[in-house]
């Protein structure tokens, strides 16, 4: 029955669509305009949200029918101050980013090397070896957490940074990898054998020639591992305990969150400040950004 | 062949050292140094852990397949694996029906569109548990906002119990999910929808066809290679999610939304059984390699029967 209704309105909609110059505005709007407002809207009404409880004074906060809940009558920075002088926020921030740089700095060294032996040397199995890059990608961490944990604990760094720093790497180093590959798949055979043949070494190549050809590749490649590693939540949860050593994520959730009563203020400043480098760093690298994780998905 | 070289032999490690394989390996160690230690030996030991009554503190002993036969016969592990299933499949129809529609959209001829791409690709940028937190509080049992805006239309009378109630908190979480996902999903396929080219369609129109017949007979034909890859990609971040349940409900209420992997870190690390969560964790492995190689396969052949690659 709704087959049979719906059959001959298709084929009008269908006969006005094939020739696009007849498109009419309304349709247009219709079409085009009113679905992806909705989309922009659900997509960015969270983060509106957060900023908007992060500077909302208490009293406003749960006060729907004197306030309306949308707007902000007398902003505050209440919260954010709490956040920054009374708890230990400042340094989870530190340390996310100590532990991003680090992470992402050592990915990228190990990477280039990989990236480079596999696309450029063609060691006897490199296209295996390539393959078990990409397979290692794969492998989630929540699959990996429990042995890690109980590796890093015998290694005795359980509860440092640098548990996080050498972890990391192992998601990060198969996406950078399989990443460059692609990158210095572009770039032209003639430009190192020119250089082989003036009596350059491989490592010369690699420093003088490719990685200054590359330097799009490796802020791509640099940037995608620097949000992954301040993304990260499962290995910082599992393998910090104290208080001082905690990432952004696991400290929000793990120290702010207090009880019943919930500071939605402080805990809405809190997530707002940890998305903001990411956020930034992303608007000013957008490009790199979209390309590094479609490219990923297209090789 | 023993005639005495011209010049000196150098020794046996520098002649390796220059060779394609012996510099090769040089080059590839940092990055297999990392990945033999903190992922094919993890990889291994979690195998092996789930053999083992191992707990925090105290090294455990191979108990064969003890941890598994107590799983087998435990109704929450059955629970999380019908959650995670559902949860995966859901989320994923949800991400792939709405992203594909918005990479649509995205291609038609539209004013700022790189500034549209940029600003819907946030979602996916800012860290899940930050952006989970903003959920956490847009579902609050007493203010939600949505509740709020629902009742002053005068559509519910009391306010949704989002996480309280087992169905509300499985349709809450996977709607966070797919609000996640929606952007890689339609940033992907907008990539790939931009490498087909506009003669195509036009012939086809010139031809008479529908845009819908366009749609289908050379739009998804030509981008199914893609799909193959980011809905890969997607189904595995789904079934292995972890943040997101952790943050909202924890698993709760009374289990219904604990997923294979939050289940896992709840025996392994608050409740010290590193042997039985790591059972767990290997448990997810045969659904991961069959949703892989499902998708992998099944997309990839179609390709390849058209013979376009």
């Amino acid at each position: 029955m709704a087959k049979k209704n719906l059959s001959p309105t298709a084929g009008t909609r269908d006969d006005t669509e094939g020739m696009d110059q007849f498109n009419t505005v309304t349709r247009r709007i219709l079409v085009v305009y009113l679905p992806l407002a909705v989309f922009i809207f659900v997509l960015l009404f969270p983060f509106y949200w957060m900023a908007i409880t992060a500077i909302k004074p208490d009293h406003q906060l749960t006060n729907y029918d004197r306030y309306s809940p949308f707007w902000v009558v007398e902003p505050t920075l209440d919260h954010i101050r709490y956040l920054l002088f009374e708890t230990s926020y400042p340094g989870w921030l530190w340390n996310t980013m100590l532990v991003a740089f680090a992470s992402t700095f050592l990915s990228l060294f190990a990477s280039v090397l990989a990236a480079y032996a596999i696309e450029r040397i063609r060691f006897t199995g490199a296209r295996t070896t390539g393959l078990l890059i990409f397979l290692a990608y794969l492998v989630p961490p929540s699959i990996l957490f429990i042995p890690l944990a109980f590796i890093v604990f015998q290694v005795g760094i359980f509860d440092s940074r640098l548990a996080l720093i050498l972890t990391y790497p192992t998601f990060l180093i198969p996406f950078c990898t399989w990443l460059l590959m692609g990158y210095f798949r572009t770039i032209p055979f003639e430009l190192e054998e020119s250089a082989l043949v003036d009596g350059a070494s491989r490592f010369q190549i690699l420093t003088k020639v490719i990685l200054p050809l590359a330097v799009p590749g490796l802020i791509s490649a640099g940037i995608f591992a620097f949000t992954l590693s301040w993304n990260e939540f499962i290995y910082a949860l599992t393998f910090i305990s104290s208080s001082e050593n905690k990432t952004v994520p696991v400290g929000v959730l793990t120290e702010l969150v207090r009880g019943d009563i919930y500071e939605w203020g402080a805990l809405m400043s809190g997530a707002l400040l940890g998305s903001l480098p990411v956020v930034i760093l992303y608007s000013f690298f957008v490009d790199y950004y979209v390309s590094s994780m479609t490219g990923a998905v297209k090789e | 062949m023993t005639d005495v070289p011209l010049t000196p032999r150098r020794p046996l490690l520098a002649r390796f050292l220059e060779s394609r394989n012996g510099l090769g390996l040089l080059f590839m160690l940092p990055a297999a140094v990392f990945l033999l230690c903190f992922l094919t030996y993890p990889l291994g030991l979690g195998v092996w852990l789930g053999f083992t009554d191992t707990r925090i503190g105290r090294t455990g002993e191979f108990i064969g397949l003890e941890n598994y036969i107590w799983l087998f016969d435990d109704p929450i592990f059955w629970l999380s694996v019908y959650n995670t299933i559902l949860y995966t499949v859901v989320a994923s129809v949800l991400k792939f029906g709405l992203g594909l529609w918005l990479a649509l959209i995205l291609n038609e001829h539209l004013p700022f569109k790189t500034f549209f791409r940029a600003i819907i690709l946030l979602p996916w940028v800012v860290p899940t548990v930050l952006s989970a937190l903003a959920f956490w509080w847009i579902y609050d049992s007493q203010f939600s906002i949505i509740s709020w805006v629902l009742m002053q239309w005068g559509l519910i009378d009391t306010p949704i119990n989002f996480l309280g109630q087992p169905n509300h908190a499985r349709a809450s979480v996977i709607a966070a999910n797919v609000w996640r996902g929606i952007p890689f999903v339609a940033i992907s396929l907008l990539a790939g929808l931009q490498t087909i080219p506009q003669s195509l369609n036009e012939a086809a129109a010139l031809d008479g066809a529908t845009s819908w017949q366009r749609f289908t007979k050379v739009t998804l034909p030509l981008l199914t290679p893609i799909i193959a890859v980011v809905m890969t990609f997607s189904v595995l971040f789904t079934f292995t999610d972890f943040q997101l349940i952790y943050v909202l409900t924890r698993g709760g209420p009374v289990n219904a939304t604990h997923l294979m992997a939050t289940l896992s870190f709840q025996r392994a690390i608050p409740g010290g059984q590193l042997g039985e969560g790591a059972a767990i964790a290997v448990a997810m492995i045969p659904f991961l390699l069959a949703a892989i190689l499902f998708s992998f396969f099944g997309l990839q052949r179609r390709r390849w029967q058209q013979g376009n690659d």
